[in-house]
């Protein structure tokens, strides 16, 4: 149990149930689609980006608490960053989700609530699935993301 | 965490010794996560009775040799078991002859194998092909591929919202362009058991020929291919308590006659020139290269216990815990099942209310029970129903009614833990 409440922090819950910035965004530049075959998720990530610089973020879709908070969590954080930023904040929250490392989760601010995933194997992949689709848009890959 | 009284109507009052049963079956005694295991993901694959482990240990130790060559004592004694399995699994169909059984390695590469000799001679461009809307994939892509390949056209039975097959929108699909009938008897997603009886009679009518998806049937129910009249019967051996790699095609004599070999290779031929290959007599002709002789061996032991055991009973018990176990997951507030069928399998498919399935899985996963959660290889099935994926609980000859309680209980405790 306490292991699951590491996972479904009320964080998390908040977000999966009031997620942020689940819009299409109409102006949008940079759109990419995720999707995740095993489980059904589905994301659709919208962004702004202006003088290599994410004006704004958003996403639809449908996915469990882990997809649907990671995205809303993801475009919330990136808002505001420089592209290379974004980038870099991948590595990063990448990093923490699939290493065994001490390090890991050093440099993501509030997403490090989802460090509790690394715990469930399965899951990883529905929490790097949005992260992915957002590295997707940012390089205009036409292709659909999947983190099978 | 709210408990349940276990109603009046808890299964127990069948002669059937579950707990007897459960020892035969090694991997089912063990923790995971701390919990006592409770297997509900059957549909996907069954567990292995010791009798089935210990046949597969005595052939690599003892008679470990390659069939159909050797003239040394190993070789026969291997071609002797392989030959005695496939005349084991002739009975337990009741097929005419072992030379309508043909060893694949499970029911998705009997379908392909079909759908590559039934369909390079037989289909041709503008002909059709009828399956239905709860086809497994491997029931649906196959065709499609030779529906690409030839021009033909794929025509798909509908469902009504119970997840019962629409019989007079078949009878209506059913015309002179038709060339097969492909229809599973047991939906693997929704647990429908289909009027497969009536299918079979409706396409003979017309002279269409009829492929059977038994795969989810063959663990639930005896199948016997000559009352059903089919012209092609599939099942998969890791589904029916057997070993993973081994599967069965049946194909009514006439028909695997006449249909061209799937694969070229090892012990399909007579003889081979560089001018001309004679071809092997059936079932070879099918059977290029070396089997799974020890998996063929596996699944023969596996029916062998399944029929100690009889499948009619094997069928009423999952027909007492399914009743049970759908009246337990009803009374969990904000659970929907998925498949209502009138003729059902022991197949538990839902959702619950706001909360993503797979949040579910992960959540009984801690709680020691094994299910599925996703589309179960059944996009089209998910779509028809309006739901990106569901929780299945699948029932084996195994499981317990307190099983199917810590089901309930767990379920409670997903929508405690996420909210919904």
């Amino acid at each position: 149990m306490t292991e699951l409440r590491e996972l479904y922090q009320q964080v998390i819950l908040d977000h999966n149930r009031k997620p942020r910035n689940f819009r299409v965004l109409e102006d949008a530049n940079r759109t990419a689609d995720g999707y995740n075959p095993l489980c059904g998720d589905q994301i659709k990530l919208y962004l702004t980006v202006e003088d290599g610089v994410i004006k704004d973020a958003a996403f639809q879709g449908k996915g469990c608490a882990i997809s649907k908070a990671s995205a809303s969590m993801m475009t919330a954080g990136v808002i505001g960053k420089r592209v290379d930023e974004a980038q870099a904040l991948f590595q990063r929250v990448h990093a923490m989700l699939t290493s065994d490392g001490d390090t890991a989760g050093a440099g993501v601010g509030k997403l490090a609530v989802f460090a509790g995933v690394r715990e469930f194997p399965s899951r990883i992949k529905c929490a790097v699935l949005p992260w992915h689709t957002l590295r997707a848009a940012l390089s205009g890959a036409a292709e659909p993301v999947s983190t099978e | 965490m709210s408990t349940i009284t276990r109603s009046s109507r808890a299964p127990g009052a069948t002669a059937w010794d579950v707990e007897r049963i459960r020892q035969d079956f090694p991997a089912l005694h063990q923790e995971v996560h701390g919990k006592p295991l409770v297997y509900l993901d059957n549909a996907a694959t069954t567990q292995k009775p010791r009798a089935v482990i210990d046949a597969l240990s005595a052939y690599y130790t003892r008679d470990n040799a390659n069939i159909h060559r050797g003239v040394h004592v190993l070789s026969e004694r291997a071609t002797d078991a392989y030959e005695s399995a496939r005349r084991r699994i002739q009975r337990h169909l009741n097929a005419a002859s072992p030379r309508e059984i043909v060893f694949v390695r499970q029911a998705t590469e009997a379908i392909n194998l079909v759908a590559a000799s039934f369909g390079r001679t037989v289909v041709g461009a503008g002909d059709e092909i009828v399956i239905s809307a709860i086809e497994h994939h491997a029931n649906i892509v196959p065709w499609q591929m030779l529906c690409e390949e030839k021009g033909a056209r794929l025509k798909v039975v509908p469902v009504d919202d119970r997840g019962d097959l629409i019989v007079d929108e078949y009878a209506r699909l059913l015309g002179p362009r038709t060339r097969l009938v492909a229809i599973t008897q047991v939906s693997n997603a929704l647990g429908t058991i289909t009027p497969i009886e009536e299918i079979i009679r409706l396409a003979h009518r017309e002279n269409i020929p009829v492929l059977v998806d038994g795969a989810q049937a063959a663990p639930h129910q005896a199948v016997d291919v000559r009352a059903l009249d089919c012209d092609f019967f599939v099942f998969s051996g890791h589904k029916t308590y057997g070993p993973t790699g081994i599967g069965v095609l049946y194909g009514k004599e006439t028909w695997l006659e006449r249909i061209p070999p799937y694969q070229g290779g090892g012990d399909m031929i007579k003889m081979v020139t560089f001018e001309k290959t004679i071809y092997n007599d059936l079932p070879y002709k099918f059977e290029a290269g070396t089997p799974h002789i020890a998996g063929a061996i596996g699944l023969a032991t596996a029916l062998d216990y399944l029929d100690g055991l009889g499948l009619d009973r094997v069928a009423d018990w999952e027909h007492e815990l399914l009743e049970y176990g759908t009246e337990l997951l009803q009374a969990v507030p904000g659970v929907r099942l998925i498949g209502t069928a009138r003729r059902k399998a022991a197949v538990l498919s839902f959702v619950l209310d706001g909360i993503h399935p797979h949040d579910v899985g992960t959540i009984l996963d801690h709680e020691g029970v094994a299910v599925r959660a996703g589309h179960h290889c059944a996009m089209p099935v998910m779509d028809r129903f309006g739901v990106p994926a569901t929780v299945r609980a699948s029932l084996g000859l195994y499981n317990t009614p307190a099983e199917l309680e810590t089901l309930a209980m767990a379920v409670r405790t997903a929508r405690e833990i996420i909210g919904g």
